[in-house]
């Protein structure tokens, strides 16, 4: 087993091929390949890229990595010639990424028209700096450090961007209390989204008397929105595996457990190959660097249940168990696995663990709010114009997250409301976006941190639909365990349900309220207990749209189909036909070039789809 | 009802070999045997039962619970609509209902002769792409009714993976 110099050497050797590697004299190129890219097509620009180099004869590197956090830029490349900052080029198609390889390369014309940033010293003629890019100049990236920019199959790779160095410091340098209260000092708060403090937490595993003691990582992100613990699963599973082996060595355990969700298969297969990487590299085992310290890790898939998302769900379900949620206390860290102390942290959490490690706690801590302290790393989706994965200090206004790293709302349209947090979080009005995004904050405001999904909507979303689709999902998720989730969600949704279809009755706000009390303070866990806030924060702020479906009939936002026709407004519609194939219901028909186009009433399924298409605003809704 | 488990019969004992007989072995086991045979027959939930020393209730009631696991052979061809909040904000619902229209199944039904199975999946992660749909493994951003429906036509069933990646 290699002890600590044998860590130096290996940390030396991948400083060195890491060097070598940015300092190289052939071209590097860098392409993004995590879901998000590969689902716009990373891999056929990533065959065109490989198949223009052979043709070319062009000698270079080729490497995928992970998402960098552009995600509505996706697929990326990134080229970087010898001496020149690189350059990041985005919407890439396997034509355009031939071209720039040939232009660049071969001719120099590094085609500014195409480019996204430039990242690192020097500067192109025509292009961005990484530094000026609006998407990334607020973002301070501790979780995210290494997304985009390692290989994230190659443990060299992250050990060269000085990757377990936190874990040979807590090993070879201090004793598990110093590394606690490490963790204690900077102030770092559970990034699943409940925020307890992560130091005292790894405290009381380790002052529980039981042993052995288990250490688990919670990569079961269910909240739909969120997918950031998939990005780090997926571009830097090496600093899950450091941060949990050092939770490890802290609270006494020797044996861990991944709980990934079998909906990411490429972030399961990456972190399997990372624990193994890091077995066969003695960084998991037993003595690892040498201290006397053994430790190893199972990876176990999730089998579909949102629920086991929470912690006591998610142990009984690595028991082989329905994952049921139960009653706490007993938590966790006195009574987990088996009846035996367990530490359960988030992806985000782990990844941050191994930083303040290898960085000091100070560094950590003087980052954010005086009571949240670090970053957070957020989802940006829905109608916003660089979708994508951002970490900002804590206590960022929101409207900095919109307006200057998000680069505002699609379509230029008003922005209506922000929803984050998941289904346990909320949704905050426009008037609101000053809100910083620190727990406290939030939690004023009514909105939680939540797992970090944030998903911007404009005037085309109607609220109360919003709260109808939240309550949906809780009660298609719930475990039945408790009846104030299984029966009291599902009452809710009845409700929510007959006002989006115009059915709904004068009494129905005060009901919704009553209902959202009682499941709040009786539900078993966090999924019930937080169920109700959708509804409860769209009521606070959004209360005259559920006004004017309840009294008026009308969804003034014109999605609730009940409530809404179509028709088309002749004297705009040119009868371009561009809404006649996309519809689904065979509704619209075509008259003659220079008509308008007809819709009947009666086939339309009032989708929608025609009003997406028309760019002339023909097609109206009433 | 008598599955029809095919040359799969002869991999359960290899399969289960490879497992600990440990209550915690459960759900990678199932996982494995449903990847093998494509669903959990009868025969699969006894075979784990007796593998574990546990009954086959125990065994079916932990493998209801999870949605992952299927009970009734699927489609050749397997559908999943992401109904994540940025797909729902996108236009997932219409999809679901479109696709619901044009192969005439509820999500988590097969159509009567065996080519497609329709589900939903509660959020694949691919916010920033969404609407997302899933065929087989090929996982198709920003989708429409009509290009999915058209992607179903054209796609030939029981092909495969179709994996464009």
């Amino acid at each position: 087993m290699p002890g600590l110099n044998a860590f130096t050497t290996l940390q030396a050797e991948a400083k060195r091929s890491w060097q070598e590697l940015i300092e190289s004299r052939t071209p590097h190129i860098l392409i993004g390949t995590a879901t998000c890219g590969k689902v716009s097509g990373a891999m056929s620009v990533y065959e065109a890229i490989i198949a223009t180099l052979e043709r070319l004869g062009i000698k270079a590197t080729v490497t995928q990595v992970g998402c960098f956090g552009m995600c509505y830029a996706e697929p990326t490349v990134d080229i970087a010639l010898p001496g020149q900052p690189r350059i990041s080029y985005g919407f890439m198609t396997p034509e355009k990424a031939s071209r720039i390889i040939e232009d660049y390369i071969i001719h120099h014309n590094p085609r500014p028209d195409l480019a996204l940033c430039t990242i690192g010293d020097g500067r192109i003629e025509g292009i961005t700096p990484f530094d000026d890019m609006p998407m990334l100049k607020g973002q301070h990236r501790i979780a995210i450090r290494n997304c985009g920019h390692i290989n994230p199959l190659r443990i060299n790779h992250y050990i060269a961007r000085n990757g377990y160095a936190g874990l040979s410091r807590a090993l070879s340098t201090m004793t598990p209390q110093s590394v606690i209260d490490e963790i204690l000092k900077s102030g770092l708060r559970g990034r699943g989204g409940a925020g307890f403090a992560t130091g005292q937490k790894w405290q009381y595993c380790r002052d529980a008397a039981a042993t052995p003691k288990y250490v688990v990582c919670n990569a079961d992100e269910g909240d739909p929105g969120a997918f950031m613990d998939r990005s780090i699963l997926e571009g830097d599973p090496h600093s899950v595996v450091e941060g949990l082996t050092i939770a490890a060595y802290a609270i006494g355990a020797a044996e861990g457990f991944i709980y990934v969700r079998a909906e990411y298969p490429l972030a399961v297969t990456t972190i399997k190959h990372a624990v193994a990487q890091a077995r066969e590299h003695g960084l998991l085992g037993r003595n690892i660097m040498g201290s006397g310290f053994d430790f190893d890790i199972h990876i176990k898939e999730g089998a579909g249940a949102f629920v086991c998302g929470e912690e006591t769900a998610l142990m009984a379900s690595i028991e082989g168990k329905r994952g049921l949620p139960r009653t706490r206390p007993p938590f966790p860290a006195s009574s987990g696995l088996w009846g035996k102390p367990t530490c359960i942290n988030n992806v985000k959490t782990l990844a941050m663990a191994a930083y303040i490690l290898a960085e000091g706690a100070d560094k950590f801590a003087a980052i954010g709010t005086e009571r949240s302290k670090g970053t957070c790393v957020f989802a940006l989706a829905g109608n916003i114009n660089h979708m994508g994965l951002v970490e900002v200090p804590m206590g960022t206004p929101l409207s900095e997250v919109i307006y200057g790293i998000g680069g505002g709302i699609a379509g230029s349209k008003p922005l209506k409301a922000v929803q984050i947090g998941g289904p346990s979080g909320g949704c905050l009005p426009a008037n609101l976006i000053s809100t910083g995004l620190d727990y406290e904050s939030l939690a004023k405001s009514g909105a939680i941190m939540g797992s970090g999904g944030l998903i911007v909507m404009d005037e085309g979303n109607c609220m109360v639909d919003v709260a109808r689709y939240f309550l949906s999902f809780v009660q298609a998720e719930s475990c039945g365990k408790c009846t104030p989730c299984r029966l009291g969600t599902r009452q809710m949704l009845d409700i929510l349900e007959r006002i989006t279809r115009g059915e709904g009755h004068p009494a129905d706000i005060d009901r919704l309220q009553e209902l959202a009390k009682q499941i709040k303070i009786s539900s078993l866990c966090a999924l019930g207990g937080t169920s109700p806030n959708p509804v409860l924060t769209t009521l606070k702020y959004f209360l005259s749209e559920y006004e004017a479906h309840i009294f008026e009939r009308r969804c003034p936002a014109g999605v609730c189909k009940a409530l809404i026709t179509y028709s088309i407004v002749s004297d705009k519609c040119p009868g371009c036909r561009k809404c006649v194939k996309p519809c689904p219901a065979g509704a619209i028909s075509f008259v003659a070039k220079g008509q308008p186009v007809l819709l009947d009433e009666k086939l339309c399924n009032r989708c929608g789809v025609c009003r997406d298409v028309c760019k002339l605003g023909a097609v109206a809704v009433s | 009802m008598a599955a029809d488990l095919g040359s799969s019969s002869i991999e359960i004992p290899r399969l289960l070999a490879g497992f600990r007989r440990d209550r915690s072995a459960l759900i990678p086991l199932l996982q494995a045997l449903q990847q093998a045979i494509g669903y959990l027959p009868a025969e699969a939930i006894t075979a784990a039962a007796e593998h574990l020393g546990l009954s086959e209730t125990t065994v079916f009631s932990v493998a209801s619970f999870y949605t992952q696991f299927k009970f009734q052979p699927p489609g050749r061809d397997k559908i999943k609509v992401c109904r994540g909040t940025a797909c729902h904000v996108g236009g997932g619902e219409r999809i679901i209902a479109e696709l619901q229209r044009d192969l005439g199944i509820k999500p988590g039904e097969t159509t009567p002769g065996g080519e497609y199975s329709l589900d939903t999946v509660a959020c694949v992660g691919a916010c920033a792409l969404a609407p997302v749909v899933i065929i087989n493994d090929e996982i198709f951003g920003r989708a429409s009714p009509r290009q999915i429906i058209d992607e179903l036509a054209n796609h030939k069933p029981g092909a495969g993976c179709s994996c464009r990646d």
